[in-house]
């Protein structure tokens, strides 16, 4: 690890932070070497242009043109009651990670249930060698900027592994949360969520701020969900106002299994979302939905893409977006059905409700089938708050600002039933009432 | 003064003149039956009394309680005693019947400068209102009008006005679509409802529903303006001679 890589341009200023971490020596070397084969990747792939039909409508130029400072080593002050807005009332097995790095001292996962169990990274390497083993095997970086500036980064997050045949009755949170101390700086948590054979969990990633600070989450969490297993995986990103974020979960589903996805984007200036599953097992099936709900001048991508690589496999996706003020929303959703994955039955679906005459919305379903006995749709639509609906409700004497909530509320409630976990779904009914005042 | 004085007026929608030169005057205490053919303007001016902006007045005065009701919000008439029956309540999927009503009483309470209510305290208050209307409390916990019968619509507007006890209703034609059983209990709903300081406005096709809420007046509406005002009986003549009778020049200049 003695050369530094060569680059220029934007990716130039990550060469110093990626030559510090590498002087690290307490990971594996195959981790070592792992880092800087995708920073070398980093290097020559650069930042995606809006040239690059999977960044068409989303510049990352904020992004490039800023010097972020890595947040290696532990920072911020953040109090337990600090957290309490970001904890939906429950009290659930719960992982801290302040400023990108765990914080066991407001974690709250030592009684965990039998056939649980959790690490955090930057030990796992050593304490869970098998586990981490499948790091790098699901995410790949080839053609990712994001996911490969993430693995040359990897240095902390949280890695979970529930055994075969456990049904898991209450949900397991990762809240990662960042303070003032967070400004100007970049963290590229890394997480990994093992999921065994008829096992059943649900897994809460939260990515929130009790700061309005300027910084960057680049953060990459892999799946494996076995055979006949189930996750219920939700990632919120409330991340500060001024902030960036682009997360990328990836998910590799054996025969039978069933991922089901939440994905809320409230938070930051400019957010990427990459949700994408491969259905590598027969029956086997994702139900992907998502909530974003942005305003003033915040920009919200959600890519998810769905690989139906094996017969009798289903996807199910409902994407909804409210956009007010001069906010941009995107949708883009890929469906890719494999010559051999017959009997694949596919919907998606994404409606927004624009609550502004500047707010903007593109959305671009992108279905790619080989296989001819499919069954595949789509459907987008985009809409404004309904004046008949509206008079109905101020004709009840319901003034204006209220008449509205309520329907935009209302826009949003078959996708908010969706969500299994009543603490969940309650906090989110309330911020799609209380979020546009 | 009258609860209401509508005073020569007219109104679009789109660029088609509906209302042209209406007068009706409504005092304290009474009921009212408007009755008319189909398209004449009824639910228009059902409409723009409780000030839908689709529709767009273009002259005239209305005067509420002494006030300008052409000037106020829709939501201050409602909270200013003002309620319409929907001749077809809308469907909003996704906000509770429940939800919806407390949040309406409640910006009445505010309006009054009065403390809103809980929704423990709602729910004992929408026990009774229940009872008057037969409808089952089932029907708060689901959506807004959504997926309900045509007759569980109707009644749904007659428990929110249970609800919010206007001084003035208008009701669009809440008979249409009910069932006898139905219509006595909307009737009596309404009956119940009724008081020395308030009004009502009935907009019906059906003597049937006069037998039930007796109007002090009935009305005829044709071509945009009330054409001939009577007495209860005057529907029962319309019943027997149909509107023609009054809508025709021959009769009209006659009577
Ligand atoms: N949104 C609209 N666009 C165009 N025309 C309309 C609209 N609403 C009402 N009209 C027209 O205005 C006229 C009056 O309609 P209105 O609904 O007031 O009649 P009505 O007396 O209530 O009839 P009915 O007895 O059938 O309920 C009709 O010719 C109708 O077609
Ligand atoms: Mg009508």
């Amino acid at each position: 690890m003695s050369t530094s890589v060569v680059a220029d341009g934007p990716v130039e200023s990550y060469v110093a932070a990626f030559d510090q971490l590498t002087s690290d020596a307490s990971t594996p070397s195959w981790v070592q070497s792992m880092r800087r084969a995708a920073f070398e990747r980093f290097a020559s792939l650069g930042f995606p242009t809006t040239k690059n039909e999977d960044w068409h409508f989303t510049s990352v130029a904020p992004i490039a043109d800023q010097e972020f400072v890595l947040l290696a080593s532990k920072s911020g002050d953040v109090r337990r009651e600090e957290l309490e807005p970001f904890t939906f009332g429950a009290r659930w097995d719960t992982m801290v990670f302040v400023n990108g790095r765990f914080a066991p001292e407001l974690a709250d996962c030592a009684k965990l249930p039998a056939g649980v169990k959790v690490w955090d990274l930057a030990s796992a390497w050593t304490k869970a060698p098998s586990v981490v083993d499948m790091i790098g095997k699901i995410a790949s970086y080839d053609n990712a900027s994001f996911t490969a500036l993430n693995t040359a980064f990897m240095h902390d997050g949280a890695v979970i592994q529930i055994a075969k045949d456990t049904q898991l009755d209450r949900p397991i949170h990762v809240l990662y949360v960042t303070d003032a101390t967070a400004a100007k700086g970049m963290m590229h948590p890394r997480n990994l969520i093992v999921i065994g054979r008829n096992s059943k969990a649900t897994v809460i990633e939260s990515y929130v701020s009790t700061t309005n600070a300027m910084y960057l989450t680049n953060t990459v969490t892999e799946v494996s969900v076995a055979e006949g297993a189930t996750l219920n995986h939700f990632t919120m990103q409330r991340e500060a106002e001024r902030s960036f974020h682009v997360g990328t979960v990836e998910v590799a589903q054996a025969r039978d299994s069933h991922y089901v996805s939440f994905s809320l984007a409230t938070g930051a200036a400019l957010s990427r979302s990459n949700i994408y599953t491969t259905l590598d097992g027969e029956g086997s099936g994702a139900t992907l939905n998502g909530l974003y709900m942005i305003e003033g001048e915040q920009h919200s991508d959600h890519q998810t893409q769905v690989i139906h690589s094996q017969p009798n496999t289903f996807s199910r996706e409902l994407y909804k977006g409210v956009l007010d003020g001069r906010s941009h929303g995107v949708f883009n959703g890929k469906v890719y059905v494999h010559p051999i994955a017959q009997k694949t039955d596919g919907k998606q679906t994404n409606k927004t409700l624009l609550l502004s005459d500047t707010a903007q919305v593109d959305t671009k379903p992108q279905l790619e089938i080989f296989a001819d006995d499919v069954k595949c749709t789509h459907g987008a639509t985009i809409g404004q708050i309904d004046a008949t609906a509206l008079f109905y409700l101020k004709s009840r004497g319901i003034e204006n600002g209220l008449a509205r909530r309520l329907l935009t509320y209302a826009f949003a409630a078959d996708v908010l039933e969706t969500i299994e976990v009543d603490e969940i779904r309650q906090s989110l009914e309330r911020m799609s009432l209380e979020r546009f005042v | 003064m009258p609860l209401i004085e509508i005073k020569g007026l007219r109104a679009n929608v789109g660029d088609k003149e509906i209302l042209k030169g209406l007068d009706l005057t409504v005092n304290a205490g009474e009921i009212h039956a408007v009755m008319g053919p189909n398209g004449s303007g009824k639910s228009t001016l059902a409409q723009v009394l409780a000030g839908n902006p689709a529709y767009e007045v273009t002259g005239g005065s209305v005067t509420y309680d002494g006030q300008n009701l052409l000037e106020m919000e829709p939501e201050v008439r409602a909270q200013s005693g003002i309620f319409l029956a929907f001749q077809y309540p809308v469907e909003i999927p996704g906000v509770s019947n429940a939800y919806f009503l407390r949040a309406a009483y409640n910006e009445k309470l505010k309006a009054q400068g009065k403390e809103e209510v809980d929704p423990l305290e709602f729910a004992d208050l929408m026990d009774a209102k229940l009872a008057m209307v037969e409808m089952d409390s089932a029907m708060l916990t689901r959506s807004v009008n959504t997926g309900f019968s045509g007759g569980e619509k109707k009644r749904n507007e007659i428990l929110q006005m249970a609800v919010l006890e206007p001084r003035l209703a208008i009701l669009d034609e809440t008979d249409s679509g009910l069932d006898i059983d139905a219509l006595r209990i909307v009737a009596d709903g309404v009956n119940k409802l009724k008081r020395p300081d308030n009004a009502t406005i009935v907009v019906t096709h059906y003597q049937r529903l006069l037998n039930y809420i007796v109007p002090d007046f009935v009305h005829v509406l044709a071509n945009g303006r009330i054409l001939k005002s009577g007495g209860k009986e005057l529907a029962l003549e319309l019943e027997d001679k149909g509107y023609d009778w009054v809508t025709s020049p021959a009769t009209a200049g006659a009577a």
